[in-house]
Order: structure tokens, then sequence, then C-alpha cells
């Protein structure tokens, strides 16, 4: 049995009773203050940064802040290797995902935790193991260099190594995710058509799990943007080579704190637009 | 639909299908020995669990064999990875490809043998357009009603030219108005059908219409196989009987009584010795309320109603008691009897309505 009190609450809440009853209900008694304050706080904890960085923008110097040769170098740099260490994820990042969701082999765990651990990695620690595994005198970059001579630290394609490494692992969680959640008999229903298992990757599965594609690119996509320990650390900071935006953003700091509020704004402006783009897929719960 | 016989089927053992399927898994063993010659429709019929769907899958190479073999028109199957073999298949839910429309669905396996687009595409537009459903050749599986999207199905699976047509429950999914019209195209189809072709079904009314021979699959187990009107005359395991609504009973024959293994004995036309199965329908069983005073005392046994359901405009009593039995009578003789759960009956059968034949 409910007691009647409460019933009653529970019926005005329902039927929508008086705005102040409502609102008594709602917060002063439906949430405990102990819980209510803290949540209040951890709001404008992650809010009130973001505020003042629209608050101090300099808008009436920000398109002349944005068309700066410096700022436009970065920006481009940021654009290109974001974009191609994306592709990069895709090429590789797929496959992998496939394999880690399709086939059965001994130690898939183990591989799938080498996979996640980019994820929690701090990234500095992730450039300098790229510098052990691929700078000059590394494991597999002196060979690279004496036979190729190829040199990747301290170039662009170092910087788009740098967060391919780091993107990754968030492009083969989304896709391994998806591909667990599609029906693997369409793959079974293709083979018996005459489809090889490739031919059936390609025509079947990938179609179907294009969304779910899409999805880990853009967070792959957002997150080489932003990266900036890996980077500085395996591929350095030289302008218009290395220093991608978020490098810049930090260099500024010290030298024009103006450039470097407007660089933040513009990639806190991608960061919405990624938000805004993913919504349908991450938001819809709420 | 071409008739084969023993003889016949012995004289081409080379074309069509000749296996022997053992697939293990985990507690469960299926066992399954399969002979199908070209143009004859198979129905492996059996109730969930029977592993009928796993024989399904092994003859599609889905899942490997454990231990027997596979041969079609001569050729070893066994180790044939399943895009290489001759073999089509309609899925259970049809798994259309969502992506594509009805006519790349069909046209997807010309594709992967190797024709061009355009071929591909013209095939799979000849095959929509013998299934009645050129208008929908541009439509996605999601705007298909159950039965386009069955006819979909079957042309994709036909449009390989497969030497072997491997249907799932091919009704299964339907709605039971739909079940009928797409039954009777999906015969059509099969007698015109040259190969061989298996279904899998827990239906005996499919099996019954659509397959020429019946393989009746019990706990991985082909219990037993024959023509449907065979099978519907001679069943051989309860699960059978049931299907076909048919008392029956195991004993052993003496002239023209069977005393069963449980007990009681059931007076027969037939006159046989030894071990015999004694079928009869619930439509030949009388019930009274007391013990009948004229008639002879043979095939006469006293039971309890456990339960009464409506079956058409028949009422089907289920009996128990020293011969369990069910009984069809009218509704209005059931209300005479004032029938009830409880109610306590005498049962008699006539001799020439049983039937008796060796295990």
């Amino acid at each position: 049995m409910i007691p009647s009190d409460k019933a009653d609450a529970a019926t005005d809440t329902l039927q929508g009773g008086p705005r102040r009853r409502r609102g008594r209900t709602g917060v002063g008694r439906g949430v405990p203050l102990p819980l209510l304050i803290p949540a209040l706080l951890g709001l404008a904890f992650l809010v009130v940064p973001l505020i003042a960085l629209l608050v101090r923008t300099p808008w009436h110097s920000l398109p002349e802040q944005l068309t700066s040769p410096d700022v436009w170098q970065a920006l481009q740099l940021s654009l290109i290797c974001a974009t191609a260490a994306t592709a990069v994820s895709l090429v590789l990042g797929v496959p992998l995902a496939w394999l880690l969701a399709r086939v059965e082999f001994p130690g898939r765990g183990l591989v799938r935790a080498l996979v996640t651990l980019p994820l929690v990695l701090p990234p500095v620690v992730g450039g300098v193991a790229l510098l052990m595994a691929l700078g000059r005198n590394g494991i597999v970059g002196q060979w690279l260099d004496s036979w190729f001579g190829i040199t990747l630290p301290f170039t662009t394609a170092g910087v788009v190594v740098a967060e391919a490494f780091v993107a990754m692992p968030f492009l083969v969680i989304s896709v391994e995710g998806t591909l667990r959640a599609a029906d693997p008999r369409y793959e079974e229903a293709a083979t018996t058509l005459g489809a090889s298992r490739f031919t059936a990757f390609r025509r079947v599965t990938l179609p179907l799990i294009a969304p779910g594609i899409a999805a880990g690119a853009v967070l792959a996509w957002a997150r080489a943007l932003g990266e900036f320990g890996a980077t500085i650390t395996f591929a350095g900071n030289f302008p218009g080579r290395t220093q991608t935006m978020p490098l810049a953003v930090y260099l500024a700091l010290q030298s024009d704190p103006e450039a470097a509020i407007a660089l933040s704004l513009v990639l806190l402006a991608v960061s919405i637009a990624v938000l805004a783009g993913l919504r349908d897929r991450w938001m819809t719960a709420g | 639909m071409t008739k084969i016989d023993e003889t016949t089927r012995a004289d081409t053992a080379v074309e069509g299908l000749d296996a022997h399927l053992v697939v293990d898994r985990g507690t469960f063993r299926l066992d399954v020995t399969l002979a199908v010659a070209p143009g004859e429709v198979v129905a492996l019929l059996g109730p969930n669990g029977a592993g009928k769907t796993s024989a399904l899958r092994a003859l599609a190479g889905l899942v490997p064999l454990s231990d027997g073999h596979l041969r079609l028109d001569g050729a070893e199957l066994d180790r044939t990875p399943p895009e290489s073999r001759p073999v089509g298949v309609v899925f259970q839910d049809y798994l259309l490809f969502p992506h594509l429309t009805a006519l790349d669905n069909v046209a997807f396996g010309p594709r992967c043998h190797g024709a061009t687009k355009a071929e591909a595409r013209a095939q799979a537009a000849a095959w929509l357009d013998r299934m009645g459903l050129a208008e929908h050749s541009g439509a996605k599986p999601r705007k298909l009603s159950g039965g386009q999207a069955q006819r979909v199905a079957l042309a994709r699976a036909l449009a390989t030219n497969p030497r072997l047509l491997l249907l799932d429950e091919p009704l299964a999914a339907l709605d039971a108005r739909t079940r009928l019209e797409v039954r009777a195209q999906l015969r059509r189809h099969l007698a015109d059908f040259e190969a061989v072709a298996v279904l899998v079904t827990h239906d005996p009314l499919d099996a019954m219409v659509l397959a020429d021979r019946l393989v009746v699959v019990e706990h991985g187990q082909v219990v037993q196989e024959g023509t449907p009107a065979d099978i519907a005359r001679h069943p051989r395991t309860d699960y059978i009987a049931q299907l076909v609504g048919l008392n029956l009973y195991r004993g052993r024959a003496e002239g023209h009584t069977v005393r069963l293994d449980t007990g009681p004995a059931i007076t027969t036309s037939e006159d046989l010795t030894g071990p015999v199965f004694v079928a009869f329908p619930p439509s030949a069983v009388t019930l009274f309320r007391d013990r009948p005073t004229g008639a002879s005392a043979r095939n006469l046994w006293q039971c309890e109603v456990a339960g009464l359901e409506t079956h058409g405009d028949q009422i089907r009593a289920d009996l128990t008691g020293e011969l369990p039995l069910a009984a069809d009578l009218t509704t209005v003789a059931a209300a005479e009897l004032d029938l009830h759960p409880g109610a306590r009956v005498w049962a008699t059968v006539k001799a020439t309505q049983t039937h008796a034949y060796a295990v």
C-alpha cells in the first residue's frame, strides 16, 4: 500500500498539479541537497570555463586573428593531418575491427586490450613509444631510414602517425561495436550466393555498418584534431610543418593570448559541430 | 512433379544428393542420412530442436561435418566452402540484404558467379518477372510484404542455378492467409525445379503439400521416412501420430489381437504376428456415459476425460485410463454426454476402423 499523502503527490505530479506544489515536489522533496549541490557545482565546473572563453573572446579583432598567416597555417595543417590520420585509421582500423568481431582466434581478448590501450595511455607516453619504434634509431625507424630513406619524426607525416596512433582505437571500438550488433547471418546468406568472405564483407557488411563507421570516423577525426601530447613529442612544434592548432594555442598563450583564444574558439566550434553531428547516435538516451 | 520409386533412384545413384550428415554440437549429435534424386522435393520434418536446421546448415556448408559424407551429382562437397557449392538457400526470415533493391538482391548471386552487372541484372529481372514481381524490382526489402519477400528470396536462391535448393521453414514468417497463397505458389515453383530440393519445416501441412517425400527427424535421428500418404497412414512415433492426428500404440500381435506393451489389448481386422503398431483416428472412437450393454466387450475401455478442446467444428476429448486416447465427437454429442474434465466414460472402437502394421 502507498501512504495516502505520497499517492496524492504522485497523482499531482502525473496530472500536473499547481505549479508551486510541483516545484516543491520536484526540487525540495525529489532531490536531496547533498546530491543537488555537488551536481550543480559539477555542472558549473564544466560549463563556466567555456563561458569564460566566449566572454573573453576578442570578437572585434576575431576576423583579423583568424585570417593571420600563422593561425591560417596551423588551421590548415590541423585539418589536413586530422583528415589523413582518419583515413589511415579507416584503412587499418575497419579490418582490425572486423577481425576482432568476426574471427575467433587465441588471444583475441589480449589483442582487444592492446587496441584499447592507447585510449587510456597518456599521449606523451604514446609519443615517446612512437619515437622508440619509428624514430631515426627506433626498432623499425632505422630500417625505414636505411632502406627507403623515410624519416617520420619531426615531419608532417609524423604528425599524421602520432594522431592516428591516438585516434584509431576510437574508430576500432566504435566499428567493432556496430559489427557485433549487425546480424552475421547476412554474411552467411552472401556466401551461399557465391560471395567469398571478402566480397561478402565489401558488398554486404560494409554498407550495413556504414553509419557505425561514419560515427567512428568523426570521433577519430575529432580526437586527432585535438591531439597534443603525442604530436609534440613525436613530431615537435615547427610552424607550418608540425605545428597543429593545439600546439599553436599553447605557444600563442605565452606571446599572444588573443590569438590563443581565437584558435581555441575554432576548436570549440568544431567540437560542438561534431557533437551535433553525432547527437542521433549518442544523445538519444537523454 | 515426378515420382521416383526405389528402383530408378538406385539406378541414378550418382545423380542428386547422397549425404550422411554427422554434426556434433556439445551434447547434441545430428546423424542423418539423406538420398534425394533430381526433381524430388524432400521435407525434413521434426519438432523444434530436432536438428533440422543443423542438417540444412551442414548441407549449405555453414557448419562443418564432424563425420559422414556429402555428395551432390557425384561430386564430393564435404570440404567445399559454402561459396563454391552449387547450393541455393532460402533462409527462414529470408535475410534479404536491406540496403539493396529486390533486383540487386537477386542479381547478387549471378554477379558473384562472374556475370557482368548488366547480365546479372537482366537475369534477375527475368527471375522477378517469373515470380510475378516485375513491378517491385526497384523496392527495398522493407517495402515488400511477407509473401513478396519470400518470392524475392526464392528468386535470389534460384538465380545461381543451384543443383541443391535448401529452404528453411519457408512459410514460417507468414501470416495464415498469405501462407495459403504462398504455399500454393511455392509448390508450383518447386515442381518446376529440376534439381534436388530439401526443405525444413515443423509444420506437417507445409511438408505434405510441398514435398514428395518426408524424412522425420527427432533428437538428431531419422525416425521415419516415406511419402506423405504413407507416413500419414503408418506413423511410427508419437510425434508423427500427433502430427497426423492418429491414436498410435505399439504391441505384439497374435492373429487379430494386439496385446499392447502397456497391458490392454486391441482387436484389429488385420491378421498379423509379432511386433506391430496399431493406429486409429480419433473420429473412430465412440463414447458412452454408461457401459454399453448391446456392444461386444471387444475394444471397450473405461476412461476419464483429461481435457477438451474445439477442433474445427468438432470437440477433441483427451482421455486417460487403461488406454490413453484422443476421441472426436460433435458438440451436440459432447453436450448430451455431459463431458467435462474428470468425467468417466466408456470408449469403443470398431476393429474395422483400426489399422495394424508391422514395426
